[in-house]
């Protein structure tokens, strides 16, 4: 244990954008393989870890700690246990499938596109395995620049717009996040920034629903919850395709991890009050989603508010407080992370060879294209949640464990599994199948064979998680049931 | 004993992932008769399991097989495994036998279509999971099999998925194939809801999904009509309904005959459509718990018999009136299931699959040779020009109509039998009634179909109203014959066992329930008590009742032609009401459809675009309209700047200073 | 005897005449020397503190200032080289790029 990994995975990143920044501008072969091999390099590293990680302790394990500004209680500390450990792996693995899906869509300012990617995993992995409120706040906010300039500067025609819309509204729930930190700093007289600490404390219980309401406005518009999910449709639909891969993959899933590893352990009081509301707007996003998915134009929207619904079952899973609930929830994190990925990457593949994502311009491709075919019915009945597929295990777990706490809950986000096949399949028919109506789309070209070799890779996760989802559900166990014990205690309390 | 079961439905994965991988670079015979060779195997290890099972004594009649845990988190665990019991070794045996058959005639079916080893891995696939779905041991896994076939059903109902319609030589419109799979996969899934919501109020009732700890703690812990029971009960019925076709939710399956036909007779008459009446058999237990809902199922079941009838009196497309057919055929069994006759459900459904597979490979075989012709006022005269396929047709006929001595007539009279004993007399006057309109119906398909004069010419070129049509059938005149041997020898095996299944469930004055005694075991039903008079009473009336079905049909369409044309003149308003299927597909369309499409919209447009978005861009142009005026404070030159600070600073000292 | 205050005064009056040459004059090179005028009064009154305190921090302060007055002319000279080039001329009534 003596290998600094989590370091490493932070660093490693930073390393490689920097020696990418030294790269002959012209030379876009060079800069692209290197960016290959540092994601591949660096899936590597995370392999390391799952191969070291214990499964059956809630103990956060790989913990880094150095002091950092100690005269203010921050510190660099970093570990990882059952919640952000599959995170971790999920976002090497994006990484590794977003980096060759640009290989052909990017052509302009190549290298600071992979610069700003590398950047972006080193931020991302920097919030999954912060321990200290301060560093994870420095990363919360250090993965919102890159992936704005990704919108920004690779994006499609209302990419400025999509970009500041996604800056402002993710800083407008994170400045109040950073003025809950402080006052979580002062007022539980730890004096600490550090997360194992002030989770020994009680936060003073007229002070546990501002602050529980600040963290939770941060990560609300991050995971997005309805209302304040307008963001996400806009931002995704003039990302470039890798760019929507990882802010559905990874992005999101930084709000949802958020609710769990701060808002449940640091207040577990105002949590319990607060968990009715959340559920609720929870199933609003679930329902509201998965309807307002069914009527869009923009293949790209679609997909956007698809996340919507899939985010809604995840944070459905947290607040109903339940073993398996929360496990399906983290579940449900990777799954959404794999499924919407490729469905990202499959619809990034149509718009190189069409330059659009609208629905009424396609129209029969199965014909033309039936590989392809194949992988996107694919990924959509994994996305919609069918047995022996990933997606139905979360969501089979979330619906489980808020039936224990409230039946209505169940039912009424399960209206929400009929709405997907409705929304999905009926896209499916009026993109592939049909008579072929625009003369453009009858010589697109099938997958070529870093396409398939991504598809392929996706699809059989996909099944693999589908059937064996114990090998993810165990790693976890310890974990989630620490995590309900903290809401156990204030149950207690309450 | 080793452990085998894992084997059944294996075998037809592999062929399905064979002909996935390799299917379209292999020749048309080798991926078709691969995907045979996989369902004989599978058949052949279903009977020699069967045979296992067979061996042991009636009372100890399983065999349990854990492959290994599939999902465990905290107290919930689920199992991948195998239950094989009477009830599912009948299902197995229908399935693999039943599938093999159909693959065989699939085999000459798809000869021309340039798809074979799309369409044989989704039959494959399909098999696999039907084989799952009948064979699990627990509810959960059992709901794999059972979104698995929805899915292959979606797909091979969407097979020809760039056709507009199949309404081939008739100006009716009808649903593309694509469509129809979707309305198909989303009319089930709404079923599918209260089977999910069925099994999660299960686990936390009992702790289990598993049928050895679930059906055990059910008797031990609930009185019979104990809420609870009745609620999950009714739940997985809803399920029932969406893949088995029951009102209010059978308005997919006649849209699935956009499917080829040899899916229409495996996923759409024989075995997936039974679905839901094996589930309610398998979860016997937890029903006769539920008396209400008994009767909710009963109710039901006899409904939709008699609406479905009713739509197929008077559709004109022959695969129509079987798909309504189908509907009301599994409408008697789940009356059988309403009263408790689960053992006459099953012995119909194993009936019901050969004789209803029979007749729609039987229509196929038309639609095969006369250019995909299938609407029965273009057709006619082919009982010399198909003798083969008239005779085994006119057999599943007799069989479904009831005519004694058939399978379909002992079926369906044990089910009325029970029906009257056991249910009410108006739903079994009902039974009775749509036994005589069954029988009217499809010997109007026959004779329609294969008896009178041809209304059709040798050489006629019939438009396909379809220029994505995949093959070229459409182009070529008409030159209908005899099919291939590959595709009428299923059909004389199915016409065998059309005749002869009905003697594994003899009524009792007749001989030996066969097949009910080999349920015993799993159904522990108390036989009926009635006298033998009022047996042989009831099996007279629904002898009658199907032969005077039979008698108008032939007066109808064959000594008086004239009859149909003025009933409908007579009544405009019933043959609309009949022919327009209730205005159902339309009042669904009105009421859920519609609205549900506004409301997504006004959600999208008004609520994110005008308020949400609204709000914050709202929101920015405040800020910038703030900003605008503001800026006109910046005037630009450094001296300006000077001054404001100097003078700022002086009022900053000026009330450091002045502070008390 | 000289005591603080006269050093304070010296520094006030020095500190007047250096803002009021910033705010009167249109050549940036006097501005410039108005600056220093100012930057100095203040070095002046650091000096004085710290020699009347005591208290080395003042004198500390004193070469901050120095070091950072260095480097801001450094700028500001390269800023009035960079707009001669550009318009011919150094007028800064004439400069209002930034104008709101």
């Amino acid at each position: 244990m003596s290998v600094p990994i989590l370091t490493l995975l932070i660093l490693f990143p930073l390393l490689a954008a920097l020696i990418t920044a030294l790269l002959p501008r012209d030379n876009m072969r060079l800069i692209k393989g290197w960016a290959f091999v540092a994601v591949a390099i660096e899936f590597g590293l995370s392999l390391y870890m799952l191969a070291n990680f214990v499964p059956n302790t809630s103990q956060m394990q790989f913990v880094e700690f150095y002091p950092w500004v100690p005269q203010f209680g921050i510190s660099y500390h970093v570990g990882v246990d059952g919640l952000s450990f599959w995170l971790v792996i999920l976002t090497t693995f994006l990484m590794l499938i977003a980096i060759p899906a640009s290989f052909s869509e990017i052509n302009v300012r190549v290298k600071e596109y992979f610069i700003f990617f590398l950047i972006l995993e080193s931020a991302l992995l920097g919030v999954f395995v912060a321990l200290d409120l301060f560093l994870f706040y420095v990363f919360w906010e250090f993965s919102l620049i890159p992936m704005a300039l990704i919108i920004g500067i690779w994006g499609h025609e209302q990419r400025i717009y999509a970009a500041v819309k996604f800056i402002l509204f993710t800083m407008a729930g994170s400045l109040l996040m950073l003025v809950a930190i402080l006052v979580l700093y002062f007022a539980t007289g730890a004096r600490s920034f550090d997360l194992l600490e002030l989770q020994k404390t009680i936060v003073p219980a007229n002070l546990q629903p501002w602050l529980f309401a600040a963290f939770a406005l941060a990560f609300a518009i991050k995971v997005p919850m309805f209302p304040v999910h307008t963001w996400l449709p806009d931002a995704h639909v003039q990302a470039p395709a890798a760019g929507s891969i990882i802010l559905a993959g990874v992005l999101l899933k930084l709000g949802a991890y958020g609710f769990m590893r701060y808002n449940l352990t640091l207040f577990p009081d105002a949590s319990q009050q607060f968990a009715p509301i959340l559920v609720v707007l929870a199933i609003i996003g679930i329902i509201y989603g998965a309807m307002t998915a069914a009527v869009q134009k923009d293949l790209k929207a679609l997909i956007a508010y698809s996340s919507v619904t899939h985010m809604g079952f995840i944070i459905l899973g947290i607040f109903v407080f339940s073993q398996q609930a929360l496990s399906g929830a983290i579940l449900q994190m990777v799954n959404h992370g794999i499924s919407t990925g490729a469905l990202f990457l499959m619809v990034g593949l149509l718009y190189e060879r069409r330059h659009t994502h609208l629905i009424t311009e396609f129209g029969g491709l199965q014909k033309v294209i039936p590989v392809f075919g194949f992988f996107f019915l694919f990924v959509m009945f994994s996305s919609m949640g069918l047995p022996g597929l990933n997606g139905f295990v979360g969501e089979f777990l979330v619906l489980l464990g808020s039936w224990e706490t409230n039946p209505a809950y169940a039912a009424v986000a399960a209206v929400g599994v009929i709405l997907a096949a409705i929304y999905l399949l009926w896209a499916y028919q009026r993109v592939m199948q049909g008579p072929v109506t625009n003369e453009k789309n009858k010589t697109l070209p099938d997958l070529n064979r870093r396409e398939l070799a991504l598809l392929v890779v996706m699809a059989a996760l996909i099944v693999l998680i589908g059937i064996f989802p114990d090998y993810l559900l165990n790693p976890m166990q310890a974990s989630v049931t620490q995590l309900l014990h903290f809401d156990a205690v204030a149950g207690l309390v309450k | 004993m080793s452990q085998y079961l894992w084997l059944i439905p294996a075998l037809p994965l592999i062929g399905a992932i064979i002909n996935l991988l390799v299917g379209q670079r292999l020749p048309r015979a080798l991926s078709s008769w691969l995907a045979v060779a996989f369902m004989a195997a599978a058949f052949g290890v279903s009977v020699s399991a069967v045979a296992n099972l067979f061996a042991l004594p009636p009372e100890e009649r399983v065999i349990h097989e854990t492959l290994f845990q599939w999902i465990g988190v905290g107290s919930f665990s689920v199992n991948f495994a195998f239950w094989l019991d009477p009830l599912s070794a009948v299902m197995i045996l229908v399935v693999t036998g039943v599938g093999t058959l159909i693959h065989i005639y699939a085999v000459g079916y798809m000869e021309h279509d340039s798809d074979y080893a799309r369409f044989f891995t989704q039959m494959n696939l399909f098999a696999f999971m039907m084989l799952v779905l009948v064979l699990a041991d627990n509810y959960l896994f059992m709901f794999l099999g059972w979104e698995g076939v929805g899915l292959c059903s979606y797909l091979l109902i969407g097979f020809w998925y760039n056709r507009d319609n199949l309404s081939v030589g008739t100006d009716e419109k009808f649903l593309s194939p694509r469509s129809s799979g979707t309305k198909a996969f989303v009319v089930t899934r709404i079923g599918d809801f209260g089977f999910t919501l069925g099994v999660l109020l299960m686990f936390w009732t009992f702790g289990s999904l598993a049928f050895q700890d679930v059906f055990p703690k059910a008797q031990a812990m609930f009185q019979v009509g104990a809420p609870v029971i009745t609620i999950m009960t009714l739940l997985l019925f809803l399920g029932a309904t969406g893949k088995s076709a029951q009102v209010p939710l059978y308005v997919w399956l006649p849209d699935a005959m956009a499917g080829p036909t040899p899916v229409s007779a495996l996923i759409h008459a024989a075995t997936m459509v039974t679905a839901g009446v094996y589930m309610v058999a398998r979860s016997h237990v937890l029903y006769s718990l539920a008396p209400t809902t008994m009767a909710v199922v009963a109710v039901i079941g006899v409904l939709t018999a008699f609406i479905a009838a009713t739509i197929a009196l008077v559709q004109n497309d022959l695969k129509r009136v079987l798909a309504y057919s189908t509907i009301s055929q599994l409408g008697y069994m789940f009356f059988a299931l309403g009263v408790g006759a689960y053992a006459a459900g099953i012995f119909h459904l194993v009936t019901h699959a050969f004789f209803k597979a029979l007749l729609f490979m039987g229509a196929g075989a038309v639609m095969h040779v006369m250019n995909n012709l299938i609407d029965m006022r273009r057709l006619g005269g082919l009982r010399k020009i198909m003798p083969i396929t008239f005779w085994t047709f006119l057999i599943g006929a007799l069989a479904l109509s009831g005519f004694p001595l058939f399978s379909g007539f002992f079926s369906k009279d044990e089910i009325l039998a029970d029906g009257f004993s056991r249910g009410s007399i108006v739903l079994w006057a009902v039974g009775v009634l749509v036994a005589l309109m069954t029988a009217f119906y499809i010997f109007r398909g026959v004779i329609l179909t294969f008896g009178g004069k041809p209304r059709w010419k040798e050489g006629e070129i019939i438009s396909s109203g379809d220029e994505n049509a995949h093959d070229e059938h459409g182009a070529r005149g008409l030159h209908p014959h005899e099919v291939s041997a590959v595709m009428w020898v299923p059909l004389v095996i199915l016409a065998f066992f059309s005749i002869f299944s009905g003697y594994i469930g003899l009524p009792h004055v007749l001989g030996e329930n066969w097949l009910g005694n080999f349920l015993e075991p799993v159904f522990h039903e108390t036989p009926i008590e009635i006298s033998a008079a009022l047996e042989w009473t009831l099996i007279a009336v629904s002898a009658i009742a199907a032969l005077i079905g039979i008698f108008i049909a032939f007066r109808f369409y064959f000594s008086d032609p004239k009859i149909p044309a003025r009933l409908r003149s007579y009544y405009p308003g019933l043959y609309s009401l009949l022919a327009n299927k209730y205005w159902v597909d339309q009042i669904y369309e009105y009421t859920i459809a519609r609205p549900g499409r506004w409301l997504a919209n006004a959600f999208w447009l008004d609520v994110d675009g005008r308020i949400i978005n609204g709000f914050a861009d709202g929101l920015g142009r405040a800020f910038r309209g703030l900003a605008q005026r503001l800026r006109l404070l910046q005037g630009g030159y450094a001296r300006g700047y000077a001054l404001a600070m100097l003078i700022g600073i002086v009022v900053v000292i000026a009330i450091v200073v002045m502070r008390p | 005897m000289l005591t603080v205050t006269h050093y304070t005064i010296l520094s006030a009056i020095l500190f007047a005449i250096g803002a009021l040459t910033f705010l009167i004059r249109r050549n940036p090179l006097i501005m410039f020397m108005g600056i220093e005028l100012m930057l100095n009064a203040v070095n002046l009154a650091f000096v004085a503190f710290a020699r009347f305190l005591n208290n080395m921090e003042g004198q500390v302060f004193v070469f901050i200032v120095l070091t950072v007055a260095a480097a801001e002319v450094a700028v500001g000279l390269a800023l009035v080289v960079a707009i001669f080039r550009a318009r011919d001329n150094v007028d800064v009534d004439e400069i209002d790029a930034l104008k709101g």
